[in-house]
This record gives C-alpha cells, sequence and structure tokens, in this order.
C-alpha cells in the first residue's frame, strides 16, 4: 500500500509499537467509532502557556461535541488541529473566542483560561474577548465595503484610532503584515469582494491583526484556495508567529507540518495525541493518528 | 355545431396525434442497432406532431372569437332594408341590439318590426353556419397538421428541439402579455388624459393651487366652469403617504431586526405569521378602525392638549395606513436579513464587535437593497392607498401642509370624479385621467431614482 506520509517523513512502518497498540495491529471498532474514551497521549501541556483548557465539554442540545479536552496553547506558538471532518476541532477553537455563545442551544463546561483569567467567568465579555482572541474562518468573509474600511472596521468598533492618521497608521500596517499591502495600495476604496479568493483572506487577517489581538484562531483558512494562495497564507502564519499566538484547524497535514510547531490529533470529539509536529507525524504515539496521518482513515 | 363539441373533437384528434407520433419513433428506435440511440425520445415526436396539429386550430378558433360576430353582422346589416342602413351610427346600433336580443329568443318590449325578425332569423342561421365552417376547419386543420408532422418523422428526426422552441415562443408570448397590458393601460390613459389637457392647460393644472372640479353635470346646466389645480391633491398624497412611511419605515425595519436577528426560532414562527395577517385585513376594514377608533382618540387627545384637530385628519390616515403597510417592510426586510450570509456575522463577532454593532455596520449594509426595494414597495401601496383616505382623511381639497386638518389624495379624487353620471367628456371626468396619468409618472420617477439608488449603493457579498 502507498503511503504518502511515510514516505515524505522517510520511515517505513517497522518502528517498535507503543504501550497503547502494542501487538495489535487492528483497532476495535469501538476505538475506530470512538465509543470509548482515550486518554490524551502527549504532551497536552505547554512551558509558557496564553491560552489553557480543562476538562472542556461542548454540547449542541443533547449531542455531546467535544468530550473532555485538555490542552495548551503556547505562547507564539502555531499549533495545528488535525483530525476527520466532524471530529470536533472547529468547535473546540470556537470556544477559545466563545464564538460558541452565538449557536442557540450550544453549551460548553470546563476551565478555559486566557493568561490565566478564566474566558466563561461570569465577569468576562465575550465581546472584548473576541478583540483578544481573532477568528480568520473557512470562507473568506469580507464585509460588504471597500477595502480599507473592511481593515478599519475592528479598530473603529473598539476606538483604537483617535484620528484619521492614526486609522491609516493601523490600516496601512495592518495590510503591509498580512502581505497585501503593496497589491491593494491603489485599490484603497474598492469592494473588499473584488479582490481574489487569496487576497480577500488575507485581507481577512489583516482586519483581525487590526485589532491587535494575542490569539489568532483560524478555522481551515485555506480550503478555499488555490495552492499559490495557500503558500503565501502559509508564509504569513510563519511571520505572524513572531508577534501572536495560533491555532489552526487543517485538512491538509502536509499544511500542519509546514506551518505548526505542535499538532493536536482530534478523534470523534476527543483529542486522542499532541505532541511536536514532528514527533506525530513521523512518531505518533496512538494507533488511531497513525492511521490517519498515513493517510488510511480519515 | 356547438363549441364544446368542437374543442372535444379537437382535443381527441391531438392526443391521436401525440400517440402516433410516438410510436412511430418507437418503431424507428426499434428498428436501430443496439447501442445507438434516436436523437430525441419518443415523447417528443409525439409533443411535435401534436404542436403542429394543435397551432393551425388555434388560430382558427381564435379567429372565430374575435371576428365571427362581426362577420355574420356585416352579412345581416347588408341585409337589412336600406331606410335602416342609411340611419345614423347610434340609432343602427340600438336596432342591431335589438336584433341581436330577438336573436337570442329573449322577449322585447313591445312589438317588434318583422325585418327585425327577419334580421335576426338570419343572425341565428349565420352563426350556425359560421361555427359548422369552424368544425370542420378546425378538424381539417388539426389532422392535417397532425399528419404532415407525422410524416416528417424519421429515425434521425430532431424533435426534442423543436419542441424546445415552440416552448420558448410560449413563454415569450406570455411575457409579452404583460408588458403589451402595461402598455396597453398607459394609452387608455395617455388618450383621455390628451382630451382633458385640450380643455385644461397642462400648466394650470399641474401648478394650479385651487381644485374644485364643480362643473356642470350636462351641457344644458348652468354651473361653474371649476378649476383644476392638482397641487393640493399631490400635497395631500404626499403628506398622508409620508406620515404612514414615517410610522411604517422605523417600526418595520425595528421589527425585522428583532425577528431576525434576536429572537428564538419558535417565537419568529409565530410572530411572523401574525404580522402577516396585517397584510390580509381589507382597507375598509382600516378605514373603519381610523374614522371609528384612532379619529376620535386623536381628537379627544389634541382637546385635551389643546389642539384643533379635525376628525377627519391627514394624522389618523396616515397613521393607519402605516400600520396597514407595516407588514410590507417587516416581513421584506425580514427576509432579506436572513439572507445575509452567516459568515458575515461571524466575521464581525469574531473580530469583537457587539450583535448590535454587527448589524448596523455589517448586516443592514448588506441587506440594503432588498430593504429598499420593501420600502418602495409600501410606498406604491401607500400612494395608491383610497379607502383608508376616504373614510378618514375627508374629500376636501385644501392646500395645507396641517397633518392635523382634513385633506384628500389624488387616488379619492379620482374615485369621486368618476362616480355619479357626469358626460364623459366633461373636463371633470377627464379629470381623472389627467390625475392617473400624473400619478402614474411620479411612481414611474419615484421608482427609477430608487432603482438607480440601489444600484449605486448595492454592497455585494457574495
Amino acid at each position: 500500500m502507498l503511503k504518502p506520509m511515510d514516505t515524505q517523513y522517510g520511515f517505513i512502518g517497522n518502528r517498535s509499537h507503543d504501550p497503547y497498540v502494542a501487538g495489535r495491529d487492528t483497532l476495535s471498532k469501538e476505538e475506530q467509532d470512538g465509543e470509548c474514551i482515550f486518554e490524551t497521549v502527549g504532551e497536552v501541556t505547554s512551558p509558557d502557556p496564553i491560552i489553557s483548557v480543562r476538562n472542556c465539554n461542548v454540547f449542541y442540545g443533547d449531542n455531546q461535541a467535544i468530550n473532555n479536552v485538555t490542552l495548551d496553547v503556547g505562547r507564539n506558538e502555531v499549533i495545528s488541529l488535525i483530525g476527520p471532518s466532524g471530529c470536533g476541532k472547529s468547535t473546540f477553537i470556537r470556544c477559545l473566542n466563545r464564538m460558541n455563545d452565538t449557536i442557540e442551544g450550544a453549551r460548553v463546561e470546563g476551565d478555559i483560561r486566557l493568561d490565566g483569567e478564566p474566558i466563561y467567568a461570569k465577569e468576562v465579555d465575550p465581546v472584548l474577548l473576541r478583540a483578544r482572541v481573532g477568528m480568520v474562518f473557512q470562507k473568506p468573509n469580507p464585509f460588504p465595503k471597500s477595502v480599507y474600511e473592511n481593515v478599519a472596521y475592528g479598530a473603529r468598533i473598539h476606538g483604537l484610532a483617535r484620528s484619521r492618521a492614526e486609522l491609516d497608521e493601523i490600516v496601512f500596517s495592518s495590510l503591509e503584515r498580512a502581505g497585501l499591502y503593496a497589491e491593494v495600495k491603489s485599490r484603497m476604496d474598492e469592494p473588499g469582494t473584488s479582490l481574489s479568493g487569496g487576497q480577500q483572506q488575507r485581507l481577512c487577517i489583516a482586519r483581525t491583526i487590526a485589532v491587535n489581538p494575542e490569539v489568532i484562531l483560524m478555522d481551515e483558512p485555506c480550503s478555499a484556495l488555490d495552492p499559490i494562495a495557500t503558500a503565501k497564507i502559509e508564509d504569513l502564519i510563519e511571520e505572524l508567529r513572531q508577534n501572536f499566538s495560533i491555532a489552526i484547524v487543517t485538512h491538509s497535514m502536509q499544511q500542519a507540518a509546514r506551518v505548526s510547531q505542535r499538532t493536536a490529533y482530534f478523534h470523534m470529539g476527543q483529542l486522542v495525541e499532541v505532541g511536536a509536529t514532528d514527533t506525530v507525524f513521523t512518531n505518533p504515539i496512538h494507533r488511531l493518528t497513525e492511521d490517519y496521518v498515513t493517510g488510511r482513515i480519515g | 355545431m356547438r363549441l364544446s363539441t368542437i374543442l372535444l373533437v379537437y382535443i381527441a384528434i391531438l392526443i391521436i396525434g401525440y400517440f402516433a407520433g410516438r410510436q412511430k419513433a418507437i418503431a424507428y428506435s426499434h428498428a436501430l442497432d443496439a447501442g445507438r440511440t434516436m436523437h430525441s425520445l419518443p415523447m417528443y415526436h409525439g409533443y411535435y406532431v401534436l404542436m403542429w396539429g394543435a397551432i393551425p386550430a388555434i388560430i382558427a378558433i381564435l379567429g372565430y372569437f374575435f371576428m365571427g360576430d362581426g362577420l355574420v353582422l356585416d352579412r345581416v346589416i347588408a341585409g337589412l332594408p336600406d331606410e335602416v342602413r342609411s340611419l345614423p351610427e347610434s340609432r343602427l346600433n340600438l336596432v342591431l341590439n335589438d336584433i341581436r336580443v330577438v336573436a337570442a329568443g329573449a322577449e322585447t318590449s313591445g312589438e317588434s318590426e318583422a325585418y327585425i325578425q327577419s334580421a335576426a332569423d338570419s343572425l341565428n342561421a349565420g352563426r350556425e353556419f359560421l361555427s359548422l365552417l369552424l368544425g370542420l376547419a378546425v378538424v381539417a386543420l388539426s389532422s392535417t397538421g397532425c399528419y404532415l408532422a407525422w410524416r416528417n418523422l424519421s429515425g434521425d428526426f430532431r424533435a426534442r428541439n423543436r419542441v424546445e422552441s415552440a416552448i420558448q415562443v410560449l413563454l415569450v408570448m406570455a411575457a409579452s402579455i404583460a408588458v403589451l397590458t402595461t402598455i396597453g393601460i398607459v394609452f387608455s390613459v395617455l388618450f383621455e388624459s390628451i382630451r382633458f389637457f385640450q380643455k385644461v392647460p397642462l400648466f394650470d393644472f399641474l401648478f394650479g393651487l385651487n381644485w374644485s372640479p364643480q362643473t356642470a353635470i350636462r351641457s344644458d346646466q348652468v354651473g361653474s366652469s371649476g378649476s383644476f389645480g392638482a397641487v393640493p391633491l399631490f400635497l395631500g398624497t404626499l403628506m398622508i403617504s409620508g406620515i404612514a412611511m414615517i410610522i411604517a419605515l422605523p417600526i418595520g425595519l425595528m421589527v425585522a431586526i428583532y425577528l431576525s436577528e434576536y429572537t428564538t426560532a419558535r417565537v419568529r414562527g409565530v410572530v411572523k405569521p401574525l404580522l402577516e395577517v396585517l397584510a390580509g385585513i381589507p382597507t375598509v376594514v382600516y378605514g373603519y378602525f381610523a374614522a371609528l377608533t384612532v379619529a376620535p382618540l386623536l381628537r379627544d387627545f389634541g382637546l385635551s392638549a389643546g389642539l384643533q384637530i379635525s376628525s377627519e385628519s391627514a394624522l389618523g390616515a396616515g397613521l393607519v395606513m402605516g400600520i396597514m403597510i407595516l407588514p410590507f417592510v417587516s416581513s421584506i426586510s425580514d427576509d432579506v436579513i436572513n439572507s445575509v450570509p452567516q459568515s458575515m456575522r461571524d466575521g464581525s463577532l469574531g473580530l469583537g464587535a457587539t450583535r448590535s454593532e454587527t448589524i448596523r455596520r455589517v448586516v443592514l449594509p448588506a441587506a440594503l437593497p432588498g430593504i429598499v426595494g420593501g420600502f418602495l414597495l409600501a410606498a406604491s401601496r401607500a400612494i395608491g392607498e383610497t379607502m383608508i383616505v376616504v373614510m378618514a382623511a375627508g374629500l376636501a381639497a385644501k392646500m395645507t401642509i396641517n397633518p392635523l386638518e382634513a385633506v384628500t389624495t389624488v387616488t379619492v379624487q379620482i374615485v369621486t370624479l368618476l362616480v355619479g353620471d357626469q358626460e364623459f367628456d366633461s373636463p371633470k371626468t377627464l379629470a381623472a385621467f389627467g390625475l392617473g396619468l400624473t400619478l402614474f409618472i411620479v411612481t414611474l420617477i419615484l421608482n427609477i431614482i430608487a432603482l438607480h439608488v440601489v444600484r449605486k449603493y448595492r454592497e455585494q457579498y457574495d
């Protein structure tokens, strides 16, 4: 059987098995379907966490979408969340800026802290939280406004600029940092939707960093883009790491390998394995993770 | 031959034609080598045959309806005595009417003259003959058409394309009916208006400040010559619809925002249909409500506040009209706001905007073209509304901008001008058409401006 990931990481598969799957070549049906409880393996904690999640459960009505997840997001780190469709990775990052609050019937349990402060505490205003934890979505969603106004939007609602000059400065530097300024400097007054898909997504990133968040959540930011636009976004993520912490959900394992330092593998609402990206891809501990990264499931 | 018989035979021929065509095509398809298929399904061959059977005969039937009776009447007139034929046209029409009545077998008042009886007989005979002719023509045309089309079929005949283009022609005809009707309405109003403007100068009509159309009803009466300044009417229309829009726009928009953004699906499912019930209340009922409930309330309120509010006032009519058009604004705005993609809201909320900031700065701008469309629909309802104004705002064409006084509107005046028995060529009656035309032009200009505004400020979100 062809195993692209194996060859990419130069490993053939005759390594010694980890304790969880030692002596077993196949997973039980319960494990495949996620009907049993996994204990997360690998490094769930981070030495310098900016976000720490402890025992998080998410319910949509009666359905449990996230089951007892514990995970840290490190400062100035890119962590990628991978896993099959419907495994809860998008739901999980939407807990980190309380976007799940906007969904009727969603309920989040557990202790989630940003810089040590619990974000689900009663006195926390989710609106202010979202200014500190920005989000970029799967489909580029520029507002029906000009390029300039798209980036100025966040700065305006949070009153970050006291004058037009300051606003210009925020807008232009955000576009610059998003690698978009050169392409749009003569098109500031054109609608954001007139840009190409990749430019729109970088516009959405510029819009997010204009608010100067501490963490940026990215929910499959490249899934609607072509390979060239994807490469630009990936380069951008690498640069943004200097100033921001980033959690990125992705379906592309190559992308996860390229952009992230840590990788978390989700399966049926549970966090199966976390670790340094290299380790997860070349030497996964858990059998489910191995099956996924080698392309056997997912 | 009775028309229903003709139609039944016609339909039977078409059905036979359809199956004959289909059968022939099926036979061809059986004769084909394995693995090859015909260009068109047998069904289309059937439709093709049916089409050629149907079209010529339907033209004959339509021709019979539009011209048949005229042809027979011409012959009847030719057979009338000379002294009758030489009567003036209006008298001749009366005679023809008598003939028709007798021919229909109805009792006429008094003894009808002999020539009427014989003319009626020849009318009936002519009609009988013509319908027989129609029957034969329909049978001949439809069966010949079917046969020719059927003979034309072959294994690789492209029946499907022919049928598709026939459907296209049908659709074009349906569309042109709507367009032609509009043009017809415009011209019917236009010609009467031209007659009106021959009697009353255009300038006096458009800029005159006094509306008092009381002219002599008949030419042998003595009466004033009337004055036809339309400004008070348009002012009244503007004021009442303006009040209605001032009520309906903000409330309707707020209702729409509440329904689409703040409430749960369950509340929305109850409230929205209830609101739409408002749109189903007949305007006459709104009229009672305005005249019997709102107007006295306003008057009492005015008394206690030291204001003179007449019991028929622009304010009362405008208020109730605002309630009437509320569902148009709220329902359409709600649909439009709902169709703004959730990703827009997520994007804004994800930046730390509150729900109301998101609505004001992202959702409403994205929904604006549709909302303006809803406003326009509501405004045209308000301008064209008549019953509420008749009952609650009165008939007095007063030149005022005080909403507490009685005023009247263009539509109300059109109704009062056309009700009653005036000669149809008096300026008083014709003024209705002048008003109608002006109202039509005004709303047309409003629509054009609004379309332009919508196009200019449209913000694409997909």
